[in-house]
Parts: structure tokens; sequence; C-alpha cells
């Protein structure tokens, strides 16, 4: 039996091996360390509401994010007060007493609110180029968070013998090198309140925090149930077999 | 045969129940004492372990059909609303989603243990023809619900697949335009493809029940792929089975587990969270992991009608296999050559596996091919001949004897009577 086990791990080590070149086409991601990575991983609140702050001052000018509740904010640490305050601000669409379009409060309930009103108004406002929705941003792009802070802190001068597009800009991270949203973090582009350091890569870390939230609100409960989940069953398991044993001594 | 069945239950409700209606005594007679050969290993679980990922996926999928929409302008959000309001929807979908990978390896592994102790050979061919029905229904029912998120993924997949039909001469581009119910995927086709995933998992088990009675009549193989001859070369099902696949279901159950909740995108593709764009299609379009080796003798031959007939044959192959094996030993364990020959048709698919998700390009196309010469040679050529030129290493006597021998336990008296050669 012992050959054909060995065979076969060398099959599989000699595919892998003929596969990786191949792998190897695009720049490799640089692997951050993640608060919110591994089976018991967190969101950092304090991170993820400078994030938040980066978002707002930042990002939504031109980014939707029309699947989360301004409600989910109470995920990152942010008081019920807070939420309804800074929700208020927000302008929801609604119809008015005379049937007319108008608008209301946002309350905590409603969803983010978009920047604009259609996909033809954004591509409008951008130069042609449509501003992705931010909902499940860090799922939706190979590589996940990784990817989308290479991306904020991926922009540079372009070589010289790259030939920029009209209105483009030069980023190490993305697919061609060649993106139409201009470098959205600046160092000291946000006013941090905590006193951490705004440089370019702290905001990218923290709007990414933000996002990978946005992304998986139910990540902390989905972790936390999953550890007694495994735990119980890996129990389940040892009883089982246990009571296999019991059963099956009379016959081996 | 007309008549009241004689019971045996005690309870004067139930006996007057099943004297009637025989259902505890059919459940007492499959399932409690049915004579099972006593020597099976933990691969004979999957059995088990696919029945009840079916009862998962059912139960997961009935709550979640409670809140999905099926409507172009709303599926992708209708998902969403699952994964962010409904209570434990993300739990719902997940295990749903990354069910369908597990069902999948499942089955697979089933196969392919039934592949190599030749639970394919007579008397079993319709239990294994039945087997290969229900993994096309799998395989339509997987390929249909990947569409329901209607992301960029489940868009463009559809699209290339509906459009292998249009490979078939005169009526192809017909059959397209039916299976979509359109001229481009589409709200008919999100449609009736919601409505169909909804329906074939009920297929699915009156299949699956069929392949049980086809099982019960024959009665189960094993690993040493000889017949049961006395009583002592089995045991009762239950409880010497109930409990051994429990402890099968169990230990499954933690992979499954931690891929719900620790991994719940491992299996899945970026591409799907975002929202079907008719006007943009992505990079690469990649089916899921079990349906990549297909996809990879999809494009191995260089021509459309030649490819699908190709990636239909690797199934086809399949329904034939009971006649194409010529030897008339069943377990590989005493098929010396075979086994290795076997284990290169593991790697083919682990190869084509790997090849179905690489561009076709580069070494991919020659992997590719060779993967799929060696897929259609194992079965059409090897499996035939080798069955006439191979010597099997001598059979054990009974399962009984090899079975008491490594347990080192007394011999009983006459079971014995010849040594054994291979264990």
């Amino acid at each position: 039996m012992r050959a054909p086990k060995i065979a076969a791990l060398l099959g599989v080590l000699v595919s892998l091996a003929v596969a990786a070149p191949a792998m190897a086409e695009q720049e490799p991601l640089a692997a951050q360390k993640w608060s919110f990575s591994g089976i018991f991983g967190t969101f950092d609140r304090a991170s993820a509401q400078r994030g938040f702050l980066v978002y707002q001052n930042v990002c939504s000018n031109c980014h939707s994010l029309k699947q989360g509740y301004y409600r989910n904010l109470e995920g990152i640490g942010l008081t019920e007060e807070q939420i309804k305050g800074f929700a208020a601000q927000k302008s929801a669409a609604t119809i008015g007493d005379d049937g007319q379009p108008a608008t209301r409060p946002a309350t905590p309930s409603d969803h983010f609110v978009s920047p604009f009103p259609n996909e033809k108004a954004a591509r409008a406002g951008n130069n042609g180029a449509l501003p992705p929705d931010l909902s499940v941003i860090t799922k939706a792009r190979e590589g996940g968070a990784d990817y989308i802070f290479a991306l904020m802190t991926g922009y540079a001068d372009p070589p010289p013998d790259v030939k920029m597009g009209d209105g483009m800009n030069y980023n190490k991270a993305f697919l061609g090198h060649q993106i139409a949203m201009p470098r959205p973090l600046q160092d000291d582009g946000v006013d941090y309140t905590d006193g951490t350091k705004a440089t370019t890569e702290q905001e990218a870390r923290d709007v990414v925090t933000f996002l990978e939230y946005m992304s998986n609100p139910e990540m902390e409960q989905r972790k936390r149930t999953g550890v007694k989940v495994v735990l119980f069953l890996v129990l389940l398991t040892g009883v089982t077999y246990a009571v296999k044993r019991q059963v099956w001594s009379d016959v081996h | 045969m007309a008549g009241l069945h004689k019971s045996d239950v005690k309870n004067p409700v139930l006996n007057w129940i099943d004297t009637r209606l025989p259902l505890i005594t059919m459940v007492q007679k499959e399932y409690g004492v049915f004579p099972t050969p006593r020597n099976f290993n933990y691969f004979w679980a999957f059995g088990a372990l696919a029945m009840v990922q079916l009862m998962v996926m059912i139960a997961t999928g009935i709550f979640l059909a409670m809140n999905y929409t099926p409507h172009v302008a709303m599926a992708f959000d209708s998902v969403e609303r699952i994964m962010r309001d409904v209570n434990f929807g993300w739990l719902l979908r997940y295990a749903h989603s990354n069910g369908a990978s597990m069902f999948f390896l499942i089955v697979y592994i089933h196969i392919f243990r039934g592949l190599y102790y030749g639970s394919y050979k007579a008397p079993r061919e319709l239990l294994w023809i039945l087997g290969v029905v229900i993994m096309l229904l799998m395989m339509a029912t997987a390929f249909m619900g990947y569409v329901l998120p209607w992301g960029q993924m489940s868009y463009w997949g559809a699209t290339v697949i509906t459009n292998l039909f249009s490979a078939i001469p005169l009526v192809g581009s017909d059959i397209v335009t039916l299976l979509l119910g359109g001229f481009s995927v589409d709200n008919p086709t999100l449609n009736r493809f919601f409505s169909l995933h909804y329906l074939l998992p009920f297929v699915i088990i009156g299949v699956v029940f069929l392949h049980v009675v086809a099982l019960h009549i024959t009665g189960s193989n094993n690993p040493l792929g000889i017949d049961v001859k006395t009583p002592q070369d089995t045991l009762p099902f239950h409880p010497y089975y109930t409990v051994k696949d429990s402890v099968g279901i169990c230990a499954f159950f933690v992979v499954y587990a931690c891929f719900v909740f620790f991994a719940p995108d491992f299996f899945g593709n970026a591409d799907n969270w975002i929202p079907a764009n008719p006007l943009q299609t992505p990079a690469e379009i990649v089916p899921e992991w079990y349906l990549l080796p297909f996809y990879a003798i999809l494009r191995a031959v260089p021509s459309k009608l030649g490819g699908v007939l190709m990636m239909f044959g690797a199934i086809a192959v399949l329904f034939v296999v009971p006649w194409l094996d010529t030897s008339p030993v069943r377990s590989a364990k005493f098929r010396p050559l075979y086994r290795w020959f076997f284990l290169l048709h593991i790697i083919a698919c682990i190869v084509l596996g790997m090849v179905g998700a690489h561009k076709p390009e580069g070494i991919w196309v020659l992997l590719g091919r060779l993967g799929t010469a060696y897929y259609f040679l194992h079965f059409l050529v090897i499996m035939p001949l080798l069955g006439k030129l191979e010597r099997p290493l001598p059979l054990p006597e009974s399962i009984s004897v090899p079975v008491i021998r490594r347990g080192g336990g007394p011999l009983p008296t006459g079971a014995a009577a010849k040594p054994m050669e291979k264990v």
C-alpha cells in the first residue's frame, strides 16, 4: 500500500512545481498583518473608526457603499447616539407629502447614501469611469484586503517607457498599471483625532480594516461561533469513536 | 401479494400501524439487521455521508429560498440581504455554498472508492449506473445554483455552459434559445434556473432511493471484493455500521465547519462578488473546482463540437465501466498492475482539475491534452486489456478469515483451512 501513496504525493508535488511559474505571472502581493485574520481575528476598533473617517472624507465622494447600513457602525464601536447624529447629516431620498421626490434626514436603519443617483451620473462625474460599489470590495478582488492595501499604496510616477492614457494614473498593484482613480490617500490627507500619524500607509491600513468590516459585518460572530462549533464537534467525534470502539470490541 | 403483514412489533399501536403499513419492519430489515460485510474501512462511510450532506443542502436551501429573489435586478442584493439582515443568514448561505463543495468532495471520494474496489462489477452494474446518474444530476443542480447569486461568474458561467449546446449541428442554437428563454442569459434564464435548482434535488432523492434499493438487493461490496459466503462474514448494520458511519459523519463535520466558519470563501471566486454585468466579460471564466477536470477536457480539443463531445463522453464512459473492465477480480487490492494505473488515473484527474483553473496557454495546453488522453485511455484501453493480461493475486477464501486473523482473535473451527497469501 505504501508505494502508491508515495507516488501519489510525488505526482501532486510535480504538478504543483509545474504550476508555480505560471502562477507567478503577476507581481505577488505583500501579505499584510491584519487584526481580522486568523480564526480568533477581530476588527481593531480604533483602526476601523479611523478607516471610517478616511472613507467618509475621501472614498465616499465617489464610491457608494449601498449594502451597508448606518447601524452597522455599531460593529466598529460607535454609539447609538453617534450613529444617529451621523446619519442625520445625510439626506435620504423619499417621496414628499405632495407626491414629489424629496429628501429627509437619514436614520440608522438606512443604507449608506450613495454619492451619485445612478451609474450614468457616476460616470459623468468621473471622466467616464465607474467607481465600484465598496460594499463587498475586499471579497470582490483577488487578494482581498492585501490587494486593496497594495492598490491604495501603489501609486507612483509612471516609468519613462510607459505611455499613460488620458486622465489615467500609474499604480503598481492595478492590472495593466493604469487606473482611472486618482491617488486618493496622501500623507496627512485626513485629520486623525486620536494622535495617530496619518501616513498614506496608515490611512490605507485603516480604510481597508473598515472596508473589510463592511464586507463581513458578521465575521466576529462567525468566528466566535465557529470556535465553539468546532470544539464541540471534535469532542463529539471523540465520544462517537469511543462508542464505536466499545461496540466493535467483540468483533475485532 | 395482498394481505396484512405479520408484525413483530410489541407496542400495540405501532403493531397496528406496522400490520397495515410495515414501515417499521422495513427499516428494521434494511437498516437494523441488514447483513453487512464485516470488513468495511472508513471509505465506506462516504455513502452515508453523501446522504447526510444531501439533507443538509436541502434543509439550508429551503430556508435560503424563503429569502431569495430570483430577479436580475434584485438577486445579488437579496443574497447580500441574506448575508447581512436575515438571522443567521450568513450561516445558511455559507453552509449551502461550501456544502456544495463538500458534497462533491464526498461523492468523488465515494466514486473513486467504487472504482478502486470494483464496486461496479456484476452484479452491481445498475447500482453503479444509478450513481453516475446522481452525479450528473448533481452537476446540473450545482451549475444552476451557482447562477442564482447573479455575480459576474454566475452570469458568464451560465453563458459559457449554455452555449456548449450550440455546438450541436442544425438544432444547436435553437436548443440554446430554449434553455435560456431568450437570446442571451437574462431574467427568464434566472427564473427557470431557480425553479430547476429547487426541483432537481428532489429528483436526486428519487434516484438515491433507487440507488439504495439496488444496493440492498445486491448487498454491499467490501474491501476484499469477494462475495459474502457465510453469516460469519457479515454484521448487522445496526449498531456496527450506524456507529462507524457516525464517526465518519462527525469527523467530516469538523472539516466542513472549519470551512464554513473560518474560510467561507475558500472555494469561491472573487469575481462572483461583483454583480453580473452583461457588458463586461471577466478576464477568466472558470467554473467551480468540482467541474474543472471536465472543463479542462472541453478545452483540450481545438474544436467546439469535439470538445463538447469529449466532455460529455468523459461522463458517458462511466456508464459503461462495468463492461469495460474485463478482470474477474473486483478489488484492486489483488490487482498488482491495475493499482498503478488507478493511481495514474487519480493523478490525471487532479492534473486536469489544475489545467481547468488556468488559461489554456503554455504548458497547460500540453498537460490538458495528456490528462485527457490518459483519462480516456484508462477506461477504453487499459481497463479492457489489463483484465485479460494481468495475473491477480490469490483471493482470500472468505471475508471472515482475514478479518479474524488480523485481529488476532481465535479462529473459528474449520474457517481457516487454507493459509492466506495476501491480506
